[in-house]
């Protein structure tokens, strides 16, 4: 084979560390374009008006203060979620497993919630109680990741393999104890769910206004992902998590233990799924129920893609993922167009952002594409 | 020459060691027998032991269809490199077609069965769409093909839970009618045996999983198909120099797999229910997947553990039947959540090398580049 | 006369990739019976030729006659009926298929639906008596040596009736023995008609071997020339352009005290064999030691297990003083190890970073690129300017990727780097492969100038001339041990060949 030698001419401009951000936005920007009217399609061809249909999406997510408040409601999970997905691909690792992650967030933080004030017979102060229910169900999150990321390291076995799989044990876990020792014993309930949470343990809307729910976990998302971005690039752990996620041999020549940065990048995926969870319990729900975590996991990597696994682009592509959820339910009830169109245009996007190539052909763009660097396959 | 198995493995001594893979599969005889001993065990006070192990049996072939034909759809795209973590999106998906295209045929005054059948031909047809997809994201495009395998997953949940309510709910005028389900065949002479005859009366697709183990173990390791696509799985640029077509073998074998995913799915709507509820196929082909890996990528591993994954389900369901004569201390195994976790469990276990090599084909995810 | 119809012959073929004129109509004539030697250096377009002939590669221009027809070879397919055949530098055999289904797969003979097994095996054994290549059909391939692996290769062509025969380096991974043994089968193939290109960049070889030679050098041709009409010096001029004198002008060493202390060192290799098996050796402060031996003869294990890549299972090494057995890298970076690894694409550097984060790779936790983990961006930069201007590192910015750099300034990068750094040690696995001479001169006299600077410098090298050069004195290593050490002023060719080939002066003597 002959080794091509790339000679760059005097006159290209010059990189520096923020080179082509314009590039970068561009082909998500057109793909999320491209999703929209392939999803316009789909809704005229199944006899519904597409622009109706959007502008009730548009509207429901946007169109009042209350639409707004929702739409952050909604991209707060998304955001921790896609950051868990975000920096596993940094670290060479696909953790389908954010789903199971946030489960097990969810189900330590509600326990954490309502349980342990029960166990200690005692009020605990908010000021202890939201933080403990938080960083609980990170770390139970942060817990269930680091087994796969230990058995990869270990023994080699892939992770897309064993978060799969432990994303069903998680499920089936998670059912079990719902519909059994955590169910909520009161008379009237008949599904499987936590009790609520004490009050001591509710994380605060940041708004008086009883309509607007958005709470203080969506700054929390947001300090969260410009902590993360910190750790990538500003710490030498992001460099060590970079570094294996790049090049395994790389990284044993640069001196970084590899299994130990793979467990800790699977501990970070997973902690970070796991406050998904918890701020969902902590600041909306008040309680964990069966059906609340459905569907994260699968989401969050599309964002984390869509946001081309940069903690800032997993910010935007959360609100815009959180802002089509939000704006679903009115559009339904505007248009009669079902809420589930919502994921054909998110799988539509996910497929656009991953099969860059067909957008660049369709638009014809020319300039050089970005890599993301991942596992591929069962090779390991 | 030496005839070690086991080329890279290190040196090994124990027995257990050295029976290599051939410990899946008494792992496998074990796990099932047990299972089956507690059955036996709690439900012989009220009733024989023969009818017991029957109605083991029967149950447990049921559960395994799909989960077989699940893992054999990933076995033919993954024998030719190409991942397929979708088995779950394209059974969902042509469960969903399959049961619209039987109710459509009703509609024109088909005989229900006829309809079925048709169902069935419509469902692996939307099998092989979705497979084309993957096909042409994984090897045209060179997508990342778990990536690609959560497109279809997503799109699948998407695309039949909006249909499904756009055609029944929003549109109420068109309710389509079920054809109801594929009707059992019993196999002459072997399905009027005592005892062990209810195996042999199953309904049509349960045969057909049964016979395409046997052809594809048969198509994979004894034809010349079987060594281009094992050929191409492995190392394509070798097969590439012999003159083999790497992209045709592949998008053959991956449509190929479509199919058999459809056939799966046409088990839920028209063979099993006889209705289409969202989200049905309920992780079952993520189970398939975890059965082609634990099965290590042959057709007969993989339909060994998929009747280990359902006898597990078979064993809860039994449990259900003799639910008064459970003793409490064992009532958490009538959970369907404990028992459920099993396949997943022991994938994991099977994963860590602790029952042998559990080893893709080389190039499994890996797009093919040719030379320019 | 039918015999001056040449059995392939190539015209004026011309082939452009991104960036490189890997092909500028080149031309071959081999004829019929023949070994044709195809000599150049790493890049010269030997391999890309020859890919374009097995159907691999389209030619831009120029054109393919077989037996004197023209001949369209768009597969491999094409070249395969045409009766071409190819063994590639990197074998096209799966491993966990038999030698028989390596053999068969594309041209599979049936017996009702099934592959008929029994009728290949006969086939391969009659084949292997023919030619006397020695193979059991039924082996597992991945468990064979690779000297066997090849025989498989050269059976896949001839069980496809092939004519011509390509080689693409194919000693590259041979011990001696197992190359004489390869020349044998070689000339037993042309004395049955098939004609034979061998591709070389080692001027022995194609010396010892060949009919005909023709040179290429920048992807055209450069001459061609028959063993009889030239010799080593002439080719070397041919194939690097001037006259080449591998010689680097160095003062005396000074060697002080022992840096390095390895003994009864042994390493096993991925396929857990014991590669290493118990060196000893030790390299002053001062002063090169080379070490020289035919590829695979356990040098990459060596190097691997005294950089800490991978781990000994028995022996010592000792640095300065300090036991540092199965130390991690990090331990022997901060130990003062610096190493210029065989493969920097697998292990030196990371193609998508940026140079500036390439200049700290294994020194990114240390003041002050890293204060308290947290990365001083300023620092790093400030280190990458000075380095790439330093190390003459042809590059638009410190912030361009590694990746697009060419070899020799991606090398650079990589000496830069390791040089830059106060160190007791520099191991050097293989320092200039595949680079030009500039660059090859380059980095020589840097290795000189750390050794003259007071560090002990390990330098392994394939290139025998590479060695003698640069090297104070010359460990020969063969088959996982130093079987000698000798002097690199007093060594000569001869007596280090005979060395590497595993032949001591006491066996010498006593014949």
């Amino acid at each position: 084979m002959a080794k091509a030698t790339v000679v760059i001419p005097p006159s290209a401009p010059k990189p520096n560390r923020f080179s082509g951000l314009g590039q970068k936005i561009l082909v998500p920007i057109l793909a999320v374009f491209t999703a929209l009217v392939i999803g316009g399609l789909i809704i005229l061809i199944s006899g519904g008006n597409p622009l109706e249909a959007y502008r009730g999406l548009i509207e429901g997510a946007f169109g009042t203060t209350k639409a707004i408040s929702e739409t952050f409601i909604w991209a707060t999970p998304y955001i921790f979620a896609g950051l868990a997905v975000a920096i596993a691909f940094k670290g060479g690792l696909f953790n389908i497993g954010a789903e199971g992650q946030l489960a097990l967030g969810a189900l330590a933080a509600a326990w954490l919630g309502y349980g342990l004030p029960r166990m200690l017979d005692t009020t605990i102060p908010a000021i202890i109680h939201v933080p403990l229910v938080v960083i609980g169900g990170a770390l139970a999150g942060g817990l269930w990741g680091a087994i796969p990321g230990w058995l990869k390291a270990r023994t080699g076995a892939h992770e897309v393999i064993n978060t799969i799989m432990m994303n069903y044990i998680a499920l089936g876990l998670v059912s079990f104890l719902l519909n059994g020792p955590m169910k909520d014993p009161s008379p009237t309930n008949v599904i499987a769910r936590t009790p609520s949470i004490a009050e001591t343990a509710h994380i605060g809307t940041i708004f008086a206004n009883p309509a607007l729910r958005v709470h203080w976990g969506t700054l929390l998302a947001l300090i969260v992902a410009f902590l993360i971005w910190w750790l990538l690039w500003k710490t030498t752990v992001g460099f060590e998590i970079r570094t294996v996620g790049t090049s395994s041999g790389a990284a044993r020549y640069a001196g970084i233990n590899v299994g130990r940065t793979i467990v800790l990048t699977m501990f970070l995926s997973g902690g970070l799924a796991g406050l998904a969870g918890a701020v969902e319990v902590a600041g909306l729900n008040y309680r964990h129920e069966l059906s609340f975590a459905l569907g994260y996991g699968f989401d969050a990597i599309a964002i984390a893609l869509l946001g081309r696994t940069h903690p800032f682009g997993v910010v935007l592509a959360s609100i815009l993922f959180g802002a089509m959820r939000s704006g679903a339910t009115r559009m339904q009830f505007l248009t009669q167009i079902p809420v589930d169109i919502i994921s054909v245009v998110q799988a539509l996007i996910l497929l656009f952002v991953a099969a860059d190539e067909i957008i660049r052909y369709v638009y014809r763009i020319r300039a050089p594409k970005e890599e993301v660097i991942m596992t591929r396959g069962w090779g390991g | 020459m030496t005839t070690q198995a086991l080329p890279l493995a290190q040196p090994q001594t124990s027995f257990w060691s050295r029976l290599g893979n051939a410990r899946r599969y008494i792992m496998i005889a074990t796990v099932i027998g047990i299972l089956l001993l507690i059955t036996v065990l709690i439900g012989r006070v009220e009733n024989t032991v023969a009818d017991i192990v029957a109605s083991f049996i029967a149950t447990t072939i049921t559960f395994a269809t799909p989960l077989t034909l699940g893992a054999l759809s990933g076995l033919y795209c993954e024998r030719s490199g190409v991942v397929n973590i979708a088995i779950e999106g394209m059974m969902l998906g042509s469960c969903f077609f399959g049961f619209i295209a039987a109710g459509y045929f009703k509609g024109l005054g088909l005989p229900d069965q006829t309809a079925l059948w048709l169902g069935v031909l419509i469902a692996m047809f939307s099998g092989l769409l979705f497979a084309a997809l993957h096909a042409v994201l994984s090897i045209r495009f060179k997508v990342n093909q778990i990536i690609s395998g959560t497109v279809i997953n997503i799109l699948a949940v998407g695309l039949t839970g909006y249909l499904n309510r756009q055609l029944f709910f929003q549109q109420g005028a068109h309710q389509l009618q079920s054809a109801g389900t594929l009707s059992r065949m019993p196999i002459p002479l072997l399905s009027d045996l005592p005892l062990i005859g209810g195996v042999f009366n199953q309904p049509p697709i349960t045969y057909l999983a049964l016979i395409l183990v046997i052809v594809t173990q048969f198509v994979i390791f004894k034809t010349v198909w079987g060594l281009r696509t094992r050929a191409v799985g492995e190392h394509p640029r070798a097969a590439d120099t012999v003159g083999i077509n790497v992209y045709k073998m592949r998008y053959a074998n991956v449509l190929i797999g479509g199919a058999i995913a459809g056939l799966a799915g046409a088990f839920f709507t028209l063979q099993s229910v006889g209705a289409f509820e969202p989200g049905m196929t309920a992780g079952r082909g993520f189970i398939a997947l975890a059965a082609l890996i634990f099965g290590n990528w042959s057709p007969v591993g993989a339909f060994a553990a998929a009747l280990l994954f359902a006898s597990a389900q078979a064993f809860q369901i039994n449990l259900q039947f003799y639910s008064a004569l459970v003793p409490p201390e064992l009532d958490f195994l009538k959970k369907s959540q404990i028992v459920g976790m099993l396949p997943y469990v022991l994938t994991m276990v099977a994963l860590t090398g602790i029952v042998g090599r559990t080893t893709a084909p080389a190039e499994d995810g890996i797009p093919y580049e040719k030379g320019e | 006369m039918a015999d001056q119809i040449s059995a392939l012959e190539i015209k004026d073929i011309t082939k452009q990739f991104p960036g490189v004129l890997a092909n500028d109509k080149v031309s071959l004539n081999l004829k019929k019976g023949e070994i044709h030697a195809l000599l150049g250096e790493n890049g010269a377009g030997k391999t890309t030729l020859m890919n374009m002939v097995y159907g691999l590669y389209h030619p831009d221009h120029g054109q393919i006659f077989v037996n004197g027809q023209e001949a369209h070879i768009k597969e491999p397919t094409d070249a395969i009926n045409l009766g071409i055949g190819m063994v590639h530098q990197h074998f096209m055999l799966i491993p966990v298929f038999t030698v028989a289904e390596n053999i068969v797969l594309g041209n599979e003979t049936i017996k009702g639906l099934q592959l008929d097994r029994r009728a290949a095996s006969q086939r391969i054994r009659e084949l292997s008596q023919q030619f006397g290549l020695e193979i059991d059909p039924n082996a597992m391939t991945g468990e064979l040596p690779v000297g066997v692996q090849q025989r498989v290769e050269i059976i896949k062509a001839l069980y496809r009736h092939c004519n011509v025969l390509i080689l693409d380096e194919p000693t590259a991974v041979l011990t001696p023995q197992e190359a004489d043994d390869l020349f044998r089968i070689m000339r037993e193939l042309t004395q049955r008609g098939v004609s034979i290109i061998f591709i070389s960049h080692k001027l022995k070889e194609v010396l010892a071997i060949a009919d005909r030679i023709t040179v290429l050098r920048g992807g055209r041709v450069v001459g061609e020339t028959t063993p009889q009409t030239s010799d080593e010096h002439s080719l070397a001029a041919m194939m690097v352009g001037r006259e080449v004198l591998l010689t680097v002008e160095k003062e005396k060493a000074q060697p002080k005290e022992v840096v390095l202390h390895v003994e009864g060192l042994r390493v096993k290799d991925k396929r857990e064999h014991e590669a290493v098996a118990g060196v000893m050796l030790e390299v002053r402060a001062g002063e090169v030691l080379g070490i020289a031996g035919v590829q695979g003869n356990g040098q990459t294990e060596l190097v691997e297990a005294l950089t800490g890549l991978t781990h000994s299972f028995g022996g010592k090494m000792i640095l300065a003083g300090q036991d540092v057995t199965n130390a991690t890298p990090r331990r022997l970076v901060d130990a003062g190890i610096a190493h210029v690894p065989e493969d920097r694409h697998q292990f030196g550097m990371i193609k998508s970073y940026p140079i500036a984060d390439n200049m700290i790779l294994n020194t990114y936790h240390q003041e002050p690129y890293a204060r308290r983990r947290t990365m001083n961006n300023k620092a790093i930069e400030e280190h990458a300017k000075r380095l790439v201007a330093q190390y003459d590192v042809r590059t638009p910015s410190v912030y361009t990727k590694g990746e697009a750099l060419s070899g020799g300034n991606q090398q650079k990068m990589v000496v830069a780097r390791e040089f830059s750094r106060p160190i007791k040690l520099l191991i050097a696995a293989q320092p200039t492969r595949g680079l030009d001479v500039g660059s090859i001169e380059f980095i020589h006299k840097r290795i000189i100038e750390q050794r003259d600077a007071g560090a002990a410098v390990l330098l392994v090298s394939a290139e025998l001339d590479e060695v003698m050069s640069v090297s104070d004195r010359i460990a020969v290593m063969y088959r996982g041990k130093i079987i000698a050490t000798v002097e690199a002023k007093t060594a000569t060719r001869e007596q280090l060949g005979l060395l590497m080939a595993g032949i001591t002066p006491e066996q010498v003597a006593q014949k």
